[in-house]
């Protein structure tokens, strides 16, 4: 790898540490169940970051092998794949955790993680 | 006739289809025997495809697309002992489930038992899986159907809670394990579970490598509930159906554990192996704290499922211990006692749901003495009480022993004291609220222990449907109970057991031969391997030991002892803050959890990044 290249690759990855600390941070502090799925949100884009930026090659063009010449330089497309899937298995979590919380509003009538204090010791 | 390893996987996946997609024509009488049809059936399937793997790894590409000189182009099943020994278990714990189900819920959609089969379908590809991705995807899936499961009774306050826990927490270790796989594509440019391990061996150790493995490592313990990972399960076991329970503790911390396994024996033992002394510390040192911690949270429980749940991580602790020694006679011991664990376990939440289904509450001082005349259930809790502490001759036994034996040749001996201590405890609280619930031994009804407010009793008996006091609990309910005990005294007097098992773990530990037959298609039989004898006069006192144990601490009722003198009060009055303390920790808070977890992962990475340098 050439030093413009390290430097450019860097940045990706601190961007995905980033993403993580920061959503995490919002899970543990978080005082409204639909806030608590967005950060859950955001610390899975953490992932998606990540696997793009390590399929990624300078240069590089889509990986459709239509009409371009033979070795044309492209982008890894086993990670696209993955995060493709990963973007699924995101939605649905998200999803069911939103019914979660829908059904927790109507049973409880809050949001406040805090408020729900039944299952302790 | 051979069979295609994907069988297994693809039938429950359609019928579960097919429920969902007929759910408003099918009636409960159909669902019912339709899915426990499927579940045995598919449990079949993987009987089978353990016989055909027990000679050497069954390989199977999807689609033919085999590797081509050692280069992997698609994706595989690798199927070895181990693994179909899991995935059999998972289908027989199934089986069990819906029987149970059948009578316990008055009233329950097709879409619980579509969730069902859904989930054994990922558990078995998760068993199966030679694909890190795939492992991943598999978990994922088993992962919402349990969320889903867990928060079924969504009319329930607590139950939305205990899943939200649940889910949250999985969730983040499943980026954990994704971001690890991420790293270790970017490394070795593939998924497979043997091409990565070779293409790592390659270089020594360096810090991409470890931050991987600790990032699968969180994923792996959170869903096993190690220490200071567990703090979603007491939650997630204490909200949900009974038969979801069930599943819960006999499949998912043994998944885990799997899990760590597979991925440790496959990918990481070359280029970790020479580092295998610290490594060693390090785990023994979570299980350790995994164990005990989880006993003495389980002692202190008066809700049954909670009590349950914390007997389960204290049981994963000692597993993880038989793991840690990382060579093959330790392997053994904890295979055996991963199988014959995760039957106890689901015999007993079998056997807390027929009290909950009889008496609408599973606290412990709601029930004090109402089930005297229950005597086949009080019979199954009791004996699956003992079969936790490891009487002999049940199969946990077995599996303690082996790896007790196998810690003390490594220079450990202090592991068997801990599993003295651990499974005395543990099942000491089973014994104990056997008792008390079924004899009236003990405290009386309405004294209620010094504690932080507890679960309301009421709220624990929704959804369920109630059976008015004194009606016998249907057969189908207290028969799986008696059969999982009857397996798991099976597992320890089946001869040659101890054989089979080490030879499981000598090739499940042999990277090399894993990578062969993966990538080379050079299948070598396994070689069977004699498991070290057993001595009775060495074993046998430790097992006694425990289980005389965990009947005196049962049986003597919990009474503030005679504190005479400033000097023992003050002490008794630190120990009550000490546990208080340690209840609160246990605060059910989303956020708690999420805090915890970050702590353990980074002092995971902290220690192995010093062990591993």
């Amino acid at each position: 790898m050439t030093k413009e290249g390290s430097a450019i690759s860097l940045l990706p990855h601190l961007v995905a540490v980033w993403l993580l600390a920061v959503g995490l941070y919002g899970i543990v502090t978080s005082r409204n169940l639909v806030h608590m799925v967005t950060c859950l949100a955001v610390t899975q884009s953490s992932t998606y970051v990540l696997l793009l930026t390590i399929g990624y090659r300078a240069g590089g063009t889509a990986p459709i092998f239509l009409d371009v010449p033979v070795g044309t330089r492209a982008v890894d497309p086993v990670v696209k794949a993955l995060a493709l899937t990963d973007v699924v298995v995101g939605a649905t979590v998200s999803a069911l955790l939103l019914a979660l919380a829908v059904q927790v509003h109507k049973r409880h009538g809050t949001l406040d993680p805090e408020e729900l204090r039944a299952l302790r010791g | 006739m051979t069979l295609i390893p994907p069988l297994p996987v693809a039938v429950p996946l359609l019928v579960a289809a097919l429920l969902v997609g007929a759910g408003p024509f099918v009636r409960r009488r159909v669902a019912d025997p339709v899915a426990i049809a499927t579940a045995a059936a598919t449990t079949v399937l993987t009987a089978l495809l353990f016989a055909q793997a027990a000679d050497h790894p069954l390989v199977y590409w999807f689609g033919g697309w085999t590797p081509r000189d050692g280069v992997v182009v698609g994706i595989d099943f690798a199927v070895d002992r181990t693994g179909a020994a899991l995935a059999t278990l998972a289908g027989f714990l199934m089986t069990s489930a819906l029987i149970f189900t059948w009578r316990y819920f008055e009233a329950v959609g097709t879409l619980f038992h579509a969730l069902m089969l859904v989930f054994l379908a990922a558990v078995l590809g998760f068993c199966l899986s030679g694909d890190l991705f795939n492992l991943f995807v598999f978990f994922e899936l088993l992962s919402v159907a349990a969320y889903a499961l867990a928060g079924y009774r969504s009319e329930d306050p607590r139950s939305l809670q205990g899943a939200l826990n649940f889910a949250v927490t999985n969730s983040v270790g499943g980026f954990m394990v994704l971001s690890g796989i991420a790293l270790l594509y970017g490394r070795s440019g593939s998924l497979n579970l043997a091409e990565i391990g070779r293409a790592l061996e390659r270089e020594p150790v360096d810090g991409l490598v470890v931050v991987a493995f600790v990032l699968l490592l969180t994923g792996f313990f959170v869903k096993a509930a190690v220490v200071p990972f567990h703090f979603w399960l007491a939650d997630a076991y204490a909200v949900a159906p009974a038969p979801v329970c069930i599943l819960l503790a006999g499949v998912v911390s043994e998944l885990g554990l799997y899990a760590t396994v597979r991925v440790y024996w496959t990918a990481f033992a070359g280029v970790l192996g020479p580092h295998a002394a610290g490594l060693r510390g390090v785990l023994l040192g979570a299980a350790a704290l995994t164990a005990l911690l989880g006993a003495l949270m389980c002692y202190l429980q008066q809700h049954l499922a909670r009590l349950l749940a914390f007997a389960t991580v204290s049981h994963v602790g000692l597993t993880l211990a038989g793991i840690a020694l990382l060579q093959p006679d330790g392997l053994a011991g904890a295979l055996l006692y991963l199988l014959a664990d995760g039957l106890v376990k689901a015999a007993l939440f079998v056997c807390v749901g027929v009290v909950q289904h009889q008496f609408g509450t599973i606290d412990e001082r709601d029930l004090h003495g109402r089930g005297r005349g229950r005597t086949f259930t009080f019979g199954m809790l009791l004996l699956g009480g003992l079969a936790l502490a490891g009487l002999p001759p049940f199969g946990t036994f077995l599996g303690k022993a082996l790896m007790e034996d196998a810690a003390s040749r490594a220079g450990h001996a202090w592991v068997a004291w801990l599993f003295v201590v651990a499974s005395a405890v543990s099942a000491a609280a089973v014994l104990r609220a056997g008792l008390g619930v079924f004899t009236g031994w003990g405290v009386p009804a309405g004294s209620r222990a010094d504690g932080p407010d507890q679960p309301e009793a009421e709220a624990s008996r929704s959804g369920s449907g109630r059976a008015p006091d004194g009606s016998r609990p249907p057969a189908t309910m207290v028969a799986p109970a008696a059969v999982l005990l009857l397996a798991t005294l099976a597992l320890g007097l089946a001869p040659g057991l101890a054989g089979w098992a080490q030879t499981a773990a000598t090739s499940l530990s042999d990277h090399r031969a894993y990578a062969a037959a993966v990538l080379d298609g050079v299948t070598s039989k396994a070689p069977a391997v004699a498991a070290p004898a057993l001595h009775l006069p060495e074993t046998l006192p430790p097992a006694v030991l425990t289980v005389v144990l965990a009947v005196l601490l049962a049986a003597v009722p919990a009474r503030r002892p005679h504190t005479r003198g400033r000097r023992r009060k003050v002490a008794w009055r630190g120990v009550l803050r000490a546990t208080l303390a340690l209840r609160r920790l246990h605060s059910g808070q989303v956020g708690d959890s999420i805090a915890w977890l970050v702590v353990g992962a980074a002092g995971l990475g902290g220690l192995l990044t010093a062990v591993l340098r």
